[in-house]
C-alpha cells in the first residue's frame, strides 16, 4: 500500500509504484483537478504541488510521492475560500477553455511563495505551463495582482 | 469477473474479440453524471415560460445554452440576450445547457447546436433574443391578467413586472406559471442595441469560477461506476488495417481486461480495455501489431508537395471567381509579378487529447464527451451502437479546447462507442486517446499550394490578378459533400471574397485530395490564405512604390467596413508615425466569418534572425459587440494561436504516417514568448459578426510583411518561420 496525503487528507492505494501520480490521483482517487496533456512532462497540464514545489505528475512516480503532501488545484483554498491567485484569475477573466488553468494557477502559487513581488521577467521564467487558447497575457496581470493581494493579506494578518 | 482464454492471431471480423484474464471487477451500477439538475430534491420544478426560459418560484431565471463551450466564451454572451430582451436580474440568470437527447425528442428546438464557424452569436442572435422578449411579454401578460390591466399599462424591468399606474409589482418567480400558460405572442419588438443593460457589457464569464476552483469538468473526467479505460492505437498510415495482433503477452497482466479491434475513420484500430488508463496505454505497447498499410505506405510531405504542383499547373480548375477578363488585363499591364506560397498541414492539439466515456445498458446509450456538437455526438454514437437516437443521452461537460477538432468529425464519439458495444451489457468505458495518438490521427488543417500572379498598370493600379489554389477539400472528404460549382469555399476562402476593386481578377482551384485526413481548424481557409492574398498585395505595393495602408485604401472604395477596421487599426498603430531605428511593421486586412479584421506588427530582426516582436495592434469590426472583455481574449487568444502555427507549424509526412507526435516536436508557444498585443474593438453596428475565428486571419501576413520590410525585403513566401530560420526573442 502507498500512503499518500492530498489535500491535507490521507489517502491509501494498492497500485504498481510506477503508476505516474497523475493517473493514481485521476483514476484512483478520482482527484480530477490535475490534467494529462502529453504525458511526457512538456505541457504542464498535470502539474501539482509536492511539499509545496512543482512537479509534472505525468512523469512522476506514485511511489516518489509517498508520505509527501500533494496540492492539487482542488486543495488550495482555504475553509472554502479562494486562494488570492485564484482571485486574481477570476477577477482578471484569465482562463478560457480552462484546461491548463489548474496547472498554471499551482504554478503561479510556487512563484509567489519564492518570489513575493516577482518582475516580469520572473514571471517569464517562472511559468512554462502550455496554454493553448494563448491566456498568457491575463496570467501576466492577475500574478501582479495576487502579489499585491498576498502582500496585503500579510500586513493584515500582522496587525492581527 | 470475466476470465477466458486468451487468443491471438487474426480475428475473423472486427467483431471478433479476445478475452483476457482479469483482475477487475466488471459491473454496470448507476450512471452518475456531474450535470445535477439545477433544484434540489423535492423543490417545485422551474416553470417552462419557452424552450429557452425557465423560471424558479425563488425568481431564479435559468436560460438554456444550446451549444459548448471550449472558451469562446458563448456560454456567457449568448444567454446575455435573451436576458436582455428578458429584462431579466442578470444577477438571478442560472445558465444552463439544453440536452441533446431533449433536442432530439422535441423535434430540435433549439436549433443548430454545434459550436463551430464563430457562428453562436452571429447565428442564433435572433431566435435567442426573440425568445427573451417572447417569455417577457407572456410575464407581463400574466401580471396584467392577474392585476386585471391592460398589458400596456406594464412594464417589465430588471427581473419584476411593474404596473406603472398603481406602482403594483409582481416578480418573475411569482409569475412563472401563469406565464408559461399565456399564448406566445406571434411577434415581438426587439431592442435597439443602444439601449442594451446586459448585452454589449463585459459581464463575468459563467464558467470561470469553476475552472479555477477545480471543479470544471471535462470529458475527461468523467466518472462513473464501474468504469473501464480503454487505450488505442490505431494504424500509423491513415487508411491502413490491421493484419492481426498478438496479445499474449498480456496475459494475467494486472488491471487488463480485453483488447479490441475495430475499425475507426482513419483505419484500423486496436483498443486495450483495463481498469486503469495507464495500466492499458502500458499493456498496449505489448501488443504486436501486424498493420496492413496499404498503398500510402511511400506517401510523403515530397510526394504530396507534387501532386499539388501539377494541380498549378492543370487544365481541369474550377472558376470561383471571375472579374473582367484576367487575360487581357495582364496584357495590359505595365508590370507582372508572380509567386508560389506554400502553406503546411497543422495538428490541432488542443489542450485535452479526443476521447468519450461511452456506456451501453438494455439500449440505452450514455456519452460523456467533449464536443463542439452534442447533436452531432449523439447522432454518431446512435449510430455506431445501432440504437434509436431518442435511446442516446450525451451529458454535456466543458470541452478542453476544440480549435475545430471536435465538431464536424465525431470519430472520437464513434470509437469510443464500438468499443463500449464490445464489453458486457451496461460496462462504461472511457477510451482515451494518447496525446501521440491525438497528434498523428487529427483532421488536420489543409496544406496548400498557392500560385498568385499580378499586373499593375503603368499608375502602379492591380489590373488584374490570378490566383489559382491546389489544395484539399474538407467539404468533399470530411463531410463527404459534392462540390458546388467544383469549389471549396474554404480552400479559395478570402480569394473569392476578396474586398478589393480590380477590374480583372480570377481565382480557380484544383481540388486535389491525398491520403492526409482534413478538417476545420480555428479559421480553417482563412488561417492560411490570407497570408498570401495579403503578403502578395505588400509584394504588389512595393512593386508599384506605394505605402502598404496607402496601396489597400486605393481598392477599398466599395468596401466601408474593410476600409473602416484597417484604418481604425492603421491609427491605433500611428501607422504614419516614424518608428524607432531598427523596428519595422507591417499591415493586413481581412474579413471572415462575417467580421472584418486588420492587424500591425512592429518587429526587429537581428542578424541572427531572431525576431523580436515589439507590438500586435489588432482590431475587429463584428458589427455588435455582446461582450466587449470576452472579444478582447478571443483577439488575445487569436494571437497566440496564431504565432504558434507562424513559427513554428508543420506536420509532415514521412512514410504514409505523420511524423510529429507531441508538443516536444510540434511546438506551443509559452508564456515568455507571447508579445504585447494592443485590441482595438470597431464595431459599426447593423450586423452580426464572429468573433472567435476572425483575428487570426491577418496576423500571419501583417508578421511576415514586418519581417520582409525588416530583412530588406528578402520574401518569405511559406510557414512556418523556422523553416526560414528565424526564432522568436522576447522584445
Amino acid at each position: 500500500m502507498i500512503k499518500l496525503n492530498v489535500n491535507g487528507r490521507a489517502r491509501e492505494l494498492d497500485v504498481e509504484p510506477d503508476m505516474p501520480l497523475l493517473w493514481a490521483l485521476r483514476d484512483e482517487l478520482d482527484v480530477k483537478g490535475p490534467k494529462y496533456g502529453c504525458g511526457i512532462a512538456q505541457c504542464g497540464s498535470c502539474t501539482v504541488l509536492i511539499d509545496g514545489e512543482p512537479v509534472r505528475s505525468c512523469s512522476y512516480p506514485v511511489s516518489a510521492a509517498a508520505g509527501r503532501k500533494i496540492t492539487t488545484i482542488e486543495g488550495l483554498a482555504q475553509r472554502g475560500r479562494p486562494h488570492p491567485v485564484q482571485q486574481a484569475w477570476m477577477d482578471h477573466e484569465v482562463p478560457q477553455c480552462g484546461y491548463c488553468q489548474g496547472g498554471q494557477i499551482l504554478m503561479a502559487v510556487n512563484l509567489l511563495q519564492k518570489k513575493p513581488n516577482p518582475s516580469a521577467a520572473d514571471i517569464d521564467a517562472h511559468m512554462t505551463n502550455i496554454c493553448r487558447c494563448g491566456t498568457y497575457a491575463r496570467m501576466h496581470a492577475a500574478i501582479n495582482a495576487a502579489a499585491k493581494m498576498m502582500g496585503g493579506a500579510k500586513s493584515a494578518d500582522k496587525k492581527a | 469477473m470475466t476470465t477466458k482464454q486468451l487468443k491471438t492471431g487474426a480475428p475473423a471480423s472486427a467483431t471478433r474479440r479476445s478475452f483476457l484474464k482479469t483482475s477487475a471487477a466488471v459491473g454496470g451500477g448507476l450512471t452518475i453524471g456531474f450535470n445535477l439538475p439545477a433544484f434540489g430534491q423535492g423543490d417545485k420544478p422551474a416553470a417552462e415560460v419557452n424552450a429557452w426560459v425557465q423560471v424558479r418560484a425563488d425568481d431564479t431565471v435559468i436560460i438554456k445554452y444550446a451549444r459548448a463551450e471550449m472558451g469562446q466564451g458563448s456560454m456567457t454572451s449568448a444567454p446575455q440576450l435573451v436576458a436582455e430582451e428578458l429584462e431579466a436580474d442578470w444577477k438571478k440568470v442560472k445558465i444552463e445547457y439544453a440536452l441533446a437527447n431533449e433536442q432530439v425528442r422535441r423535434k430540435r428546438v433549439w436549433g443548430d447546436m454545434s459550436a463551430v464557424g464563430s457562428r453562436t452569436i452571429r447565428n442564433s442572435q435572433e431566435y435567442l433574443r426573440k425568445a427573451g422578449a417572447t417569455a417577457r411579454e407572456m410575464l407581463i401578460a400574466a401580471a396584467a391578467q392577474q392585476w386585471n390591466v391592460a398589458p400596456g399599462e406594464c412594464v417589465a424591468q430588471n427581473g419584476m413586472v411593474i404596473h406603472k399606474a398603481s406602482n403594483k409589482k409582481l416578480s418573475y418567480g411569482k409569475l412563472a406559471d401563469a406565464a408559461a400558460k399565456q399564448p406566445a405572442p406571434k411577434e415581438v419588438a426587439l431592442k435597439d442595441p443602444k439601449d442594451w443593460k446586459i448585452a454589449g457589457k463585459s459581464m463575468k464569464r459563467r464558467d470561470i469560477e469553476d475552472t479555477v476552483m477545480g471543479r470544471q469538468r471535462y470529458g475527461i473526467d468523467a466518472q462513473v461506476p464501474g468504469m473501464l479505460y480503454a487505450a488505442v492505437a490505431q494504424c500509423p498510415v491513415f487508411g491502413g488495417k490491421v493484419k492481426s495482433f498478438d496479445a499474449a503477452k498480456l496475459t494475467n497482466r494486472r488491471g487488463i481486461v480485453k483488447v479490441v479491434q475495430g475499425e475507426g475513420q482513419q483505419g484500423g484500430f486496436v483498443a486495450v480495455v483495463g481498469n486503469s488508463w495507464w495500466r492499458a496505454k502500458e499493456a498496449l505497447k505489448d501488443v504486436a501489431i501486424n498493420w496492413d498499410v496499404g498503398s500510402n505506405g511511400n506517401v510523403s510531405s515530397g510526394s504530396i508537395m507534387e501532386v499539388f504542383k501539377a494541380g498549378l499547373a492543370a487544365t481541369d480548375t474550377a472558376v470561383a471567381r471571375r472579374d473582367g477578363d484576367v487575360t487581357k488585363g495582364f496584357a495590359e499591364a505595365a508590370k507582372v509579378l508572380e509567386a508560389e506560397y506554400f502553406t503546411p498541414y497543422l495538428a490541432h492539439s488542443t489542450m485535452e487529447p479526443m476521447g468519450a466515456t461511452v456506456m451501453i445498458k438494455d439500449g440505452r446509450v450514455d456519452v460523456w464527451v467533449s464536443s463542439q456538437n452534442f447533436e452531432g455526438s449523439l447522432v454518431s454514437a446512435a449510430t455506431a451502437a445501432g440504437v434509436p437516437q431518442e435511446n442516446v443521452h450525451v451529458h454535456p461537460v466543458q470541452l478542453g479546447g476544440g480549435l475545430g477538432r471536435r465538431g464536424g468529425s465525431q470519430d472520437f464519439t464513434r470509437m469510443a462507442t464500438l468499443i463500449a458495444k464490445e464489453m458486457p451489457n451496461g460496462t462504461p468505458v472511457k477510451m482515451l486517446w494518447a496525446r501521440e495518438e491525438d497528434m498523428q490521427h487529427d483532421f488536420f488543417r489543409p496544406a496548400s499550394l498557392v500560385k498568385v500572379k499580378g499586373g499593375l498598370d503603368a499608375q502602379g493600379k492591380l489590373h488584374a490578378l490570378h490566383i489559382r489554389v491546389a489544395a484539399p477539400s474538407i467539404i468533399a472528404t470530411l463531410l463527404r459533400l459534392p462540390l458546388k460549382e467544383g469549389i471549396d469555399p474554404q480552400a479559395v476562402a478570402c480569394f473569392n471574397d476578396h474586398p478589393y476593386s480590380i477590374p480583372n481578377s480570377l481565382v480557380d482551384y484544383a481540388q486535389r485530395n491525398t491520403h492526409v485526413p482534413v478538417g476545420f481548424w480555428r479559421t480553417v481557409g482563412h488561417s492560411q490564405n490570407p497570408f498570401v492574398r495579403e503578403c502578395f498585395i505588400d509584394e504588389l505595393a512595393q512593386a508599384a512604390g506605394k505605402d502598404p495602408v496607402e496601396f489597400r485604401r486605393g481598392m477599398l472604395g466599395k468596401s466601408p467596413r474593410d476600409l473602416g477596421v484597417l484604418n481604425a487599426v492603421a491609427k491605433a498603430a500611428n501607422w504614419d508615425k516614424p518608428l524607432p531605428k531598427g523596428v519595422f511593421r507591417g499591415v493586413a486586412e481581412t474579413e471572415g466569418y462575417g467580421s472584418y479584421t486588420a492587424c500591425v506588427a512592429e518587429v526587429s530582426v537581428n542578424d541572427r534572425n531572431e525576431v523580436r516582436i515589439h507590438r500586435i495592434v489588432i482590431g475587429i469590426d463584428c458589427g455588435y459587440v455582446v461582450n466587449p472583455d470576452n472579444v478582447k481574449a478571443q483577439l488575445e487568444g487569436s494571437v497566440a494561436h496564431g504565432l504558434t502555427a507562424i513559427l513554428w507549424g508543420e506536420n509532415t509526412v514521412k512514410e504514409g504516417r505523420m511524423e510529429q507526435s507531441n508538443f516536444h516536436d510540434y511546438r506551443m508557444m509559452r508564456l515568455n514568448e507571447m508579445p504585447k498585443v494592443e485590441c482595438v474593438l470597431a464595431p459599426s453596428g447593423g450586423f452580426w459578426g464572429g468573433v472567435g475565428e476572425p483575428a487570426q486571419a491577418p496576423l500571419a501576413p501583417a508578421l511576415v510583411n514586418a519581417i520582409v520590410a525588416a530583412t530588406g525585403g528578402k520574401r518569405v513566401r511559406s510557414l512556418p518561420l523556422k523553416n526560414h530560420g528565424f526564432s522568436l526573442v522576447k522584445a
